[in-house]
């Protein structure tokens, strides 16, 4: 199975990646290559380097890459602008889905998902063929059109904000789609429907890697692997049982394959 | 922080209406004295009694000192070193608008405001004003038929001496401020209103005033009345060319409404700014007022200010009838070395009174914005209530914006709330609109009209869309 996917090219690669912010190193060579089809966990402390990595793969402009670089469809991204990023199919799904007072959820949705299919080529759409569009994916995520007059995550509820963001990625249809803790904060019955979501949106096609703390996201959404950051590092790499022994553990597990390393 | 070079590029302004048109005009000398009111009324033919209240309001203004209150730093205006009439030279009588010299009826094609009878736009009557006259007005026929004056004020005088002898002056005195006094002695045209008892005006009402020469100053003078149960829908824009000095606009608005009578004043100002160093642009010192006279009057303003190198302008509501209400909403973007000062004044003098105010102040570039408002309830203003909310956004970090609050209560019984906040364009707002496929520009520009939207709503229609694309295009640096 896994040999089989293989055969394909990689959607991402990155390698051997270190990144700072403020001359402060964050990532300290970090290597994930993730093929169509997969889903990747990537797991580790609080301020470990994973959201960073999240943030740095979408272009985020606090961050400098010191060294290594990101391959996207087999091209150097390194110096693209996270717009051009986006539009050619890299999706972040934020933790903190930050607040825009002012503009429509609806609007801005629709300004988002034309700057994507301008890119593949497809026909902008107006309103009220967008409207169409939106309501089909609402139902992916079990949101009521009301969201869609309201501004940008604007008094949302944490759930809320992070349905919207599954929506959005329903909408933009990425390559990749790098979600960031997307389970925190969620009841069950959220996490379900925000899991299911995501099942539902990727493909064959598509990859996934998921940012978390916890097994419970991954009980929904099984990955193909799980790697254990630390320090900026990747420092173990299994398959799914791996995110099982380490919510058995604790991370002082994780801290033993560092001595060892 | 936000990338500092592709903000600048962002607020970098582009402005398209700078050019000059190449025309014949009619100037007096320099310099203001007796002798020059007397030319400028005996120019307009005007009556005794207006003559003499120009006459008054400069013994006035003499005796009076230019105001230094407001946050604003520049130049030293000499007054004897303006032109207080310029005038395109055209036929003595215009019959009709095929009279009108081509080159204007172009120039204000090129601006967006067609008054030939086939182009005119066909929801909105125009005035048109050029340097100190009014070049036409359009749809006055129709107008008439539903009993609705509009013309120049010139031609009021004219006409309806009546009408301004007992209205001008009366919400505005001569001896209000600085400029106002100054206004009064020179001012030389502007629009005239009068909407007759229960009548709503069939269509929306315009003013567009151009500045063109460079050595002149423009002092209009707009009067609206709307007398019992009625209501009108007044726009006005202003525009000029791009020229390395300063010319002085100081104009005065009045407005009264009487019983059950609604007067909504809406304002896109876009005169020239200056350039990137702040060299040249207009001075921008106007005097608007409205005076609820009636119970249940209503007076709303709206402004978008975008223009100006000097902003000086506090459109007011004088809220003496029972149950009188009072709007002021507003936008003020001021880039590069614009500043701004402007806000409003409520004065709740009936009971019952009701005012709102929305101010939205967005600063770029090295620019100082202030909103100063004052909020008075006086001691008849039983069961009075005031909302005040201030916003102001900072863009890039050389920018400023500062908010004056004025509040005096001589009566208890009678509420007044304020809100206000600053807020910057974070990096992050920007990032994740970013991240989700729209350029750098557009989401500043998205974000900027999200901030006004609740201003924005309470345009009129066109003139939403026109702000919208003008703060877009005052914030995009890749158009021009």
């Amino acid at each position: 199975m896994q040999s089989k996917m293989k055969e394909s090219d990689p959607i991402l690669e990155v390698e051997n990646l270190s990144a700072s912010t403020d001359n402060l190193p964050i990532l300290k060579g970090v290597s994930l290559t993730v093929y169509p089809g997969e889903i990747h966990a990537i797991m580790g402390r609080n301020g470990c380097g994973k959201s960073t990595l999240s943030k740095i793969i979408a272009g985020h402009p606090s961050y400098t890459i010191t060294n290594g670089e990101i391959k996207f469809l087999g091209e150097n991204i390194n110096s693209l602008e996270p717009e051009e990023r986006s539009q050619s199919g890299i999706f972040l799904g934020f933790q903190y889905p930050i607040e825009i007072p002012g503009v429509s959820n609806l609007e801005f949705l629709r300004v988002s998902t034309n700057a994507r299919r301008k890119f593949l080529n497809k026909e902008e759409l107006d309103t009220f063929d967008f409207e169409e569009l939106v309501k089909e994916k609402l139902e992916i995520v079990k949101m009521d059109q009301a969201f869609l007059s309201r501004s940008v995550n604007q008094g949302f509820s944490g759930g809320e904000k992070k349905r919207n963001e599954i929506l959005q990625m329903a909408l933009l249809e990425p390559k990749i789609a790098i979600l960031d803790e997307t389970d925190s904060g969620l009841d069950i019955d959220a996490l379900r429907i925000v899991a299911s979501g995501i099942k539902r949106i990727s493909n064959a096609q598509t990859g996934i890697i998921l940012i978390t703390h916890y097994q419970r996201l991954l009980d929904e959404i099984e990955p193909n692997y799980v790697h254990v950051m630390s320090d900026g590092q990747i420092i173990k790499t299994g398959e799914s049982d791996l995110a099982l022994e380490l919510e058995k553990k604790g991370y002082e597990w994780t801290d033993n394959f560092i001595k060892e390393t | 922080m936000v990338n500092e070079n592709l903000v600048k590029d962002v607020v970098k302004e582009p402005y398209k209406y700078g050019f000059v048109t190449d025309i014949e005009t009619e100037k007096i000398e320099k310099g203001l004295n007796e002798d020059i009111i007397k030319l400028i009324s005996q120019k307009k033919e005007e009556p005794r009694f207006l003559l003499d209240f120009r006459l008054k309001a400069f013994k006035k203004w003499q005796k009076m000192k230019e105001p230094d209150w407001a946050a604003l730093g520049y130049k030293k205006i000499d007054y004897q070193d303006i032109i207080y009439y310029s005038a395109p030279k055209q036929k003595e009588k215009i019959s009709s608008l095929d009279e009108v010299d081509p080159k204007l009826l172009e120039t204000f094609d090129k601006l967006g405001i067609p008054l030939t009878e086939q182009k005119k736009l066909t929801n909105v009557a125009v005035d048109a004003v050029f340097d100190s006259v009014s070049i036409a007005t359009t749809f006055r026929e129709e107008l008439a038929e539903h009993g609705v004056i509009f013309c120049s004020i010139s031609e009021a005088v004219k006409n309806h001496a009546d009408l301004i002898e007992k209205y001008l002056g009366t919400v505005v005195p001569t001896s209000d401020n600085y400029f106002a006094a100054l206004n009064s002695a020179v001012f030389s045209d502007g629009s005239f209103v009068y909407i007759p008892k229960g009548v709503t005006c069939p269509m929306d009402l315009s003013s567009y005033f151009r500045i063109n020469s460079g050595d002149s100053g423009q002092f209009e003078r707009t009067l609206i009345i709307a007398e019992e149960s009625s209501s009108v829908s007044y726009l006005e824009g202003c525009t000029a060319p791009m020229f390395d000095t300063n010319t002085l606009h100081a104009a005065v608005v009045e407005l009264i409404a009487l019983d059950d009578a609604s007067i909504k004043y809406s304002t896109v100002q876009n005169w020239y700014a200056g350039d990137e160093e702040g060299v040249g642009g207009i001075f921008n010192f106007v005097t608007k007022r409205g005076k609820c006279l009636g119970k249940r009057s209503k007076i709303s303003w709206s402004q978008v200010e975008t223009g100006s190198a000097i902003t000086w302008k506090y459109p007011s509501c004088l809220l003496l009838g029972e149950e009188s209400v009072g709007e002021f909403y507003s936008v003020a973007l001021t880039n590069n070395l614009q500043q701004a000062d402007t806000g409003t004044k409520m004065i709740h003098i009936g009971p019952k009174t009701k005012s709102t105010i929305v101010s939205k102040g967005i600063s770029a570039g090295n620019s100082k914005n202030s909103y100063r408002g004052l909020v008075k309830m006086g001691t008849k203003a039983t069961g009075s209530r005031n909302y005040s909310q201030c916003d102001s956004m900072l863009i890039g970090d050389q920018a400023s914006a500062n908010t004056f609050p004025y509040i005096k209560s001589q009566q208890p019984n009678s509420e007044i709330e304020h809100e206000a906040s600053t807020c910057r364009i974070s990096e992050d707002q920007l990032f994740y609109l970013q991240s989700r496929g729209i350029e750098f520009e557009e989401a500043v520009s998205m974000m900027v009209s999200g901030f006004c939207r609740d201003v924005f709503n309470q345009l009129p229609m066109e003139f939403a869309a026109e702000a919208d694309k003008l703060l877009a295009l005052k914030l995009e640096g890749s158009v021009g």
